[in-house]
């Protein structure tokens, strides 16, 4: 059966394959989403913790021998203990200024810690490969998809669900959502804010690391693997709404979905189509698909 | 407001102190400018200054009885840069030739400067065949590669091999478009055929829907008119999703440190057209060799090219006497080049420097027997035919 | 309190017009060209209060335009300058007329994403020249009178737009219409309350700010002589935003010192590692040549943590 000249199955093996992508963006935008809705900052270095978790994965492999399931949990701790420090030194002085400045803080970090790995690693990149328990790939019939990349989507998903429902139906999530309210009245209720805008950064940037641990397989390792995504990934929070965490998941799915779509019908414009849907959906809901106007 | 006035007084101080030291115009001060920190840094980057500090010290450090002096700089890859430092070497600080590499954008901007001021302008490392086209000028040499040698390399080296349907995974940019519509003449006129192309937007991360509908194509070779990271992610990707057993990657511009990067298990059954490579013959391994103990790394084509052109660069303002560029270009037309680089070698009036094409396959992981050795030899497509043919070039001065 | 702030412009003036005798002048043309750039940026961000992600649209969009004019066209530099000018306002409207319907983030992510598509515009389109650029801008002759091969007249050529670019924006800012720009960036509700059309006033100077901008851009093309596609792309405006920063947001000196100050890096941040190297005897700092996207990064983090007034601000008492 052919669908605008395409066959089923070749249309269903790309919907697969954005699903693939659109794990990442969920992921991704998830965490600057906590991040902007906890703490009004911007986060423009989440591309760069993305990279970090990836390189932290090599490093580990290349120089210690740890294998890819540690990592797992081992690279989003870590990145994330790098993201508290980042917070106490540096980013807790811009809390009660404009947006601009915590942007331009990340953005300036961005080019210092990308600067450095690269002087270290080079452009080119390192390779790292899968771990044998989840190499070969599956015949499904309508495609032959690599065991991986189901295992990212999976995964994905996992933390995206557990991390939406610790935040909607948890008592510490009810603190983090009235903190995004009303700050003040939380602290006055006892609530060790300060604490909590730490933790909430360690977690959002430890999101973005275990992001890059999945990445680390199929893109190859580089320095500059960050700054391909993170204006993308800034696009889809804005669509989903910036403080919405059902927003970002599913919006980062959704733009996966028709990226995919657009690389069979007009690939050259797949990189731009978020943009062009942003400006729509900003143009009619002001706050984003899922979001509140503050 | 008083400050706005001491800023500025300090500013010009810094402006002026830059261009403080007066230029010996009869010393020969190569200028050489490329990417030192972005995406082409591993291709040429410090690796060809480095390369040309060798050929500078191999040539004796002196020439026309004055000491040779090498200043270089960071275009990161922005043409404003390359041409702005470019005028300022030559017209502040007496550079009698400048060396540029990597980013075509670049090459092209840096040639117009460099041929306004008549001043010899030598590329190793951009691909863009308008250099010697429509670009081209008296003083410009496209020294290692251009987009036709890769394409014929390529191309024809697969025809030979009995592979002739293919399908093109290329970057959505000028570049990426030639490398496409070059290799696509070949092999029509070989009797091959294009069933098919994709393009993907410059610095995709993912690549695994284009390889599909290249899958569903059936061609026999996939050819990727893309370059760095996009190659370096379509080849993990291709072995991923099992490309690779069912067709043929042909890399239409991969260096060897790309292949480093992908890691031999990944890259194994790569096709790569190279201008050079290290472990060609003893005059290259003795080159390679010298060259890694400084840079720990193997030279890239680039690299060597950098050597190369330097020494023949040197070789002919000793031979002509003088570093004037209209009598330094005469005499670099006369001679054949044999060196570590190629063997009779030659310069045509349009700048192209026409040599040998190699196209290698990279081995199989247990046929490597030592880190960089990942080249076998499939072809050689020897110089006349690689480059396009004289009469075809759409430059003026023939 | 005129005289001495009289004084104190025409001896900038007077730097102005001897430096391209000490100094190289495309270097020079270059800073002023960013200075401009950065002046009309800082119109819409520090006295509106407007910050845009995607004014490299407008600088590099003018510079198409205008080189295509140039080169292509047979128009002369006055011309192509004109028509470069008025292409970035007609895009400032469009940008400017979606962006403006939304406030905050939501306005900067829209101007970012409209940008965005312009950028994928300029590098399909083949009159761009894509990747390779768009090159052999010719000079030509001003009014076929000046001949502008001449560096040195082209500076006083630049020089002069420059000014006049500058004296706009000094006029537009201690006018009215720049007093109800500052209300606007105070506090905007109650700008609404005093019934002024605030969207009128956000899109004039949108397209204001744009239009000079392309100013900029379009003069860079001409001294340059070609454009590419690093003029379009987000991390011009990013650039454009720190050297407002770094100049000091909200100052009409701001953009001209921050533009310098970038510049000089841009161009000698080797230079500058070497000379640190020699006078601290430590050896990394030659090195630093390589790496103008860490000591970017690093002033950017600076910047904001510890000099937000910027170089003017700072030492101007009030903001």
């Amino acid at each position: 059966m052919e669908i605008f000249g395409l066959s089923s199955s070749a249309l269903l093996s790309q919907l697969l394959l954005g699903l693939v992508n659109g794990s990442f963006y969920a992921i991704l935008s998830l965490g600057l989403a906590v991040i902007f809705g906890l703490l009004n900052v911007i986060n423009f270095s989440h591309g760069a913790m993305f990279m970090l978790g990836a390189i932290v994965t090599w490093m580990a492999g290349q120089y210690f021998g740890i294998n890819y399931w540690v990592m797992l949990l081992l690279a989003p701790i870590i990145v994330g203990l790098i993201g508290i420090v980042i917070e106490r030194l540096l980013l807790r002085h811009l809390y009660q200024l404009d947006h601009l400045y915590g942007l331009l803080l990340t953005f300036g970090l961005t080019l210092f810690i990308e600067g450095v790995l690269r002087s270290i690693y080079g452009a080119s990149g390192l390779s790292y490969s899968a771990p044998q328990a989840l190499s070969g790939a599956t015949d499904l019939g309508f495609m032959i998809l690599p065991n991986y990349r189901a295992w990212v989507v999976a995964s994905s998903l996992t933390v995206c669900f557990a991390t939406w429902y610790v935040i909607e139906k948890t008592s510490i999530g009810a603190y983090l959502r009235a903190g995004t309210e009303n700050p003040k009245l939380v602290q006055a209720f006892g609530v060790n804010f300060p604490l909590m805008t730490t933790l909430t950064y360690g977690f959002g940037v430890a999101l973005a690391a275990f992001s890059g641990v999945l990445a680390a397989p199929i893109i190859q390792v580089s320095p500059l693997m960050g700054s391909n995504l993170i204006i993308i990934v800034f696009a889809v929070v804005v669509i989903g709404g910036m403080g919405s965490i059902m927003g970002s998941i599913v919006t980062g799915l959704g733009l996966g979905l028709v990226e995919g779509l657009t690389k069979v019908f007009y690939p050259e414009a797949s990189s731009t189509v978020v943009f062009a849907i942003m400006v729509i959906v900003l143009l009619f809901r002001p706050a984003g698909l899922f979001g509140r106007e503050k | 407001m008083k400050r706005t006035l001491i800023s500025m007084a300090v500013a010009a101080l810094a402006a002026v102190s830059s261009g403080a030291n007066a230029a010996d115009p009869s010393a020969v001060k190569i200028g050489f400018i490329t990417d030192m920190s972005g995406l082409y840094a591993d291709i040429d980057g410090q690796g060809g200054l480095e390369a040309i500090k060798m050929a500078v010290a191999d040539f004796g450090g002196n020439v026309l009885g004055k000491k040779i002096e090498i200043v270089s700089a960071d275009h990161q890859n922005k043409a404003d840069i390359a041409a702005s430092k470019t005028r300022e070497w030559i017209d502040q600080d007496g550079v009698s030739v400048i060396f540029g590499g990597t980013n075509s954008g670049t090459a092209l901007a840096t040639s117009k400067v460099a041929a306004e001021k008549k001043r010899i302008y030598i590329n190793n490392g951009a691909g863009t065949s308008a250099l010697t086209n429509e670009q081209c000028t008296p003083y410009t040499i496209h020294y290692t590669y251009d987009t036709v040698a890769l394409a014929n390399g390529s191309a024809k080296g697969m025809m030979d091999k009995g592979l002739k349907t293919w399908y093109f995974l290329t970057a959505d940019y000028a570049f990426g478009y030639a490398l496409e519509k070059d290799a696509t003449n070949v092999i029509n006129a070989t009797g091959g055929k294009v069933l098919g192309t994709s393009k993907h937007p410059l610095n995709a991360s993912d690549f695994s829907s284009y390889l599909l509908q290249a899958q569903a194509s059936k061609a026999q070779v996939l050819g990727l008119a893309n370059a760095g990271g996009d190659t370096i992610n379509s080849v993990k990707a291709a072995n991923e999703f099992g490309i690779t057993k069912t067709m043929k990657i042909a890399g239409l511009l991969v260096f060897i440190s790309d292949v480093h990067a992908i890691g031999i298990q990944n890259a194994q059954g790569l096709l790569a057209t190279e201008a050079w490579y290290w472990d060609q013959n003893d005059q290259t391994r003795q080159f390679a060799k010298r060259y890694f103990e400084k840079m720990k790394r193997m030279p890239t084509m680039v690299q060597a090219g950098n050597y190369s052109s330097t020494m023949t660069y040197l070789n002919a303002v000793k031979a002509a006497g003088t570093n004037d560029s209209d009598k330094v270009m005469q005499q670099m037309r006369k001679v054949k080049i044999n060196d570590m680089f190629t063997k009779n070698g030659y310069i045509r009036k349009d700048g192209t420097m026409v040599h040998d094409m190699y196209l290698y396959e990279v081995k199989t992981p247990s046929e490597v027997e030592s880190p960089w050795k990942y080249y076998k030899l499939v072809a050689t497509v020897p110089g006349e035919k690689a480059f396009a043919p004289e009469a075809y070039s759409k430059c003026m001065n023939k | 309190m005129k005289s001495p702030k009289l004084w104190i412009y025409l001896a900038i003036l007077a730097v102005a017009i001897a430096a391209p005798f000490f100094a190289y002048p495309i270097f020079l043309m270059k800073i002023l060209c960013f200075a401009l750039f950065a002046a009309a940026f800082n119109l819409l961000l520090g006295y509106t209060g407007l910050l845009s992600f995607g004014h490299a649209a407008f600088f590099g969009g003018a510079g198409y335009c205008a080189g295509y004019l140039m080169r292509d066209m047979g128009v002369g530099p006055a011309g192509g300058i004109i028509f470069g000018v008025i292409f970035a306002a007609a895009l400032g409207a469009l940008i400017g007329g979606l962006a403006i319907r939304r406030q905050g983030i939501y306005f900067s992510m829209i101007t970012l994403a409209l940008a965005q598509m312009f950028y994928f515009i300029c590098l399909q389109a083949p009159a761009s020249g894509g990747e390779d650029g768009f090159q052999s801008i010719p000079r030509g002759e001003l009014l076929g009178l000046i001949d502008l091969q001449n560096d040195l007249n082209l500076y006083y050529f630049v020089l002069v737009i420059t000014l006049i670019g500058f004296l706009f924006i000094t006029r537009i800012i201690s006018s009215p219409f720049g007093q109800v720009l500052k209300a606007i960036k105070e506090n905007e509700p109650r700008a609404i309350s005093l019934g002024y059309n605030v969207n009128r006033f956000k899109f004039l100077v949108f397209v204001l700010s744009a239009a000079l901008a392309g100013l900029a851009g379009a003069v860079q093309a001409l001294v340059l002589g070609f454009e590419t596609l690093t003029d379009v792309h987000w991390t011009m405006s990013g650039l454009v935003i720190l050297m407002t920063l770094v100049g000091g947001v909200g100052t009409l000196a701001g953009p001209f010192v921050g533009a310098l100050v970038i510049v000089l890096l841009e161009h000698r941040v080797g230079e500058i590692g070497n000379f640190l190297a020699q006078i601290t005897s430590v050896a990394w700092f030659n090195s630093l040549g390589e790496s103008v996207t860490i000591v970017t990064g690093l002033i950017f983090v600076f910047c904001v943590m510890a000099f937000r007034r910027g170089l003017v601000g700072i030492f101007t008492k009030k903001q």
